[in-house]
């Protein structure tokens, strides 16, 4: 370092020589002055701000957390409302089944109840059809009875007995006779004379 | 020093001299170059906090995000880990200037057409870990009082006889210790860094320009200058975050309840 002189770079004198650490006094308040100028912007301008964006970045981030956090139990809710209105509806459903199986219960028996009035009542109204087909058949029987055994006298007798029959109801009562039983024997041939004879 | 050996004839090895630029006058009142520096780095740094603060966007932009980033640094990495979370606020307007400041005027050291790093003028440092000396002396005095701030730099449960020896010996790292190896700590790295970088600068150049054997010489001498370029950049970072963190540490000793 013998190679060091006074140079070219700055001016001459004691301070372009002088020790590095002796510190050049208008320097030394310059920099107190730049620093004091510097602070005042900062702790002003600057910190403030940037504390205002780390204030709400934070709040931001929190709000959005809660609101996260709040979705979350409303959905819960949600699942735990419709899985309550799901075991409901089931139980709604078991119990419209249950209903239903007592309703067609009833119906069945109620319309097997139905179906066997009507049957015996329809068994009913056939019986009586049957007996007074019986008794019409009965009544136009007798008639007929009646008119061809007189035809038949009539022939045998050579006349026509038939108003004497009507007159006298011998067919009647000759049936009557019959349905009661005790049928009597009668000669045709006296009985058609003595009548004939009265006719 | 063998450089300097082998070109005898007209190679200035660099010296003091070099940082010594008067703009305006001269002695002890005149304008410096380093005086412009730091007057343009104050002028640099609050437009760009300025610029990139004002939107205060919660999505920032590259800018913001870039002094979020810075801010961060300080706020959290420095002043709340070391100060503690109750009052580290007060400090970090004070802390993040003297970052900022530091930082950029140490990367003035190695971009051009600046290339001067400001902190290399020991006056500069000297007001910066002046103020720290205050701040920290101040902020003590009035969490324990004037009477418990002197009596809070002995730990307590020492035996009797050692009460003196340690309280000068605290007395002496409070008052004159730290505050002078701050100052000195950034001067020096600062001051170092930049004369070599000059004389691996000049003398390569010198070397070059010489022809023969020395041009080869010489251009080795430029790579290490191109490395010593980055090294420098490491150096001037740690140095900015180095006197933040002390200034940090001794605010913190200062409001701490114990010693």
């Amino acid at each position: 370092m013998q190679a060091v002189t006074v140079t070219a770079e700055g001016g001459e004198g004691f301070w372009a020589t002088a020790a590095p650490i002796i510190p050049h006094p208008l320097e030394f308040f310059f920099g107190l002055v730049c620093f004091a100028i510097l602070y005042v912007v900062v702790s002003k301008k600057v910190v403030p701000r940037l504390e205002q964006i780390y204030a709400e970045r934070t709040a931001a981030i929190e709000g959005g957390m809660n609101k996260a956090e709040e979705a979350q139990a409303q959905a819960q809710a949600a699942l735990e409302q419709y899985q309550a209105q799901l075991v409901e509806a089931r139980s709604e459903a078991a119990r419209i089944r249950e209903d239903a199986k007592a309703q067609g219960a009833q119906i069945i028996a109620e319309m097997r109840e139905h179906a066997a009035s009507e049957a015996s009542r329809i068994t009913e109204t056939a019986h009586k059809q049957i007996e007074a087909e019986r008794q019409q058949a009965v009544v136009s029987l007798r008639g007929d009875v009646g008119r061809i055994s007189t035809d038949l006298a009539s022939r045998i007798v050579g006349e026509s007995l038939h108003e004497e029959t009507r007159q006298k109801g011998i067919v009647e009562r000759f049936l009557a006779e019959l349905e009661s039983g005790d049928v009597v024997r009668e000669k045709v041939g006296g009985a058609a004379g003595s009548q004939g004879g009265e006719a | 020093m063998s450089i300097v050996a082998a070109a005898p004839t007209d190679y200035t090895a660099p010296g003091v001299e070099e940082f010594w630029q008067p703009l305006i006058g001269d002695g002890a009142w005149a304008i410096t170059r380093p005086m412009f520096l730091m007057a343009f780095s104050i002028i640099l740094i609050t437009w760009w906090l300025l610029a990139t603060t004002r939107k205060k966007a919660l999505v920032p932009s590259k800018g913001q995000m870039g002094t979020e980033a810075v801010y961060g640094l300080v706020r959290n990495g420095v002043a709340k880990d070391l100060i503690g979370s109750h009052e580290f606020m007060k400090f970090v307007p004070l802390l993040f200037s003297m970052f900022v400041l530091i930082l950029v005027n140490n990367l003035f050291g190695v971009i051009p057409p600046m290339s001067y790093p400001t902190m290399s003028r020991i006056g500069f440092p000297i007001a910066l870990a002046l103020i720290v000396w205050v701040v920290f002396h101040v902020v003590g005095m009035k969490k324990h009082g004037f009477i418990g701030y002197w009596k809070s730099l002995v730990p307590s449960g020492l035996p009797k006889g050692m009460i003196v020896p340690i309280f000068i010996l605290e007395l002496i790292t409070d008052l004159f210790t730290r505050p002078v190896t701050l100052a000195l700590r950034l001067f020096g790295n600062m001051f170092a860094g930049h004369i070599l970088m000059v004389l691996f600068i000049t003398g390569g150049w010198y070397m070059l320009t010489s022809g023969g054997i020395l041009v080869v010489a010489g251009g080795v001498t430029w790579i290490f200058a191109f490395v010593m370029t980055l090294f420098e950049l490491l150096v001037e970072f740690l140095q900015a975050y180095v006197f933040t963190l002390l200034a940090a540490l001794y605010i913190a000793g200062a409001v701490a309840d114990e010693h």
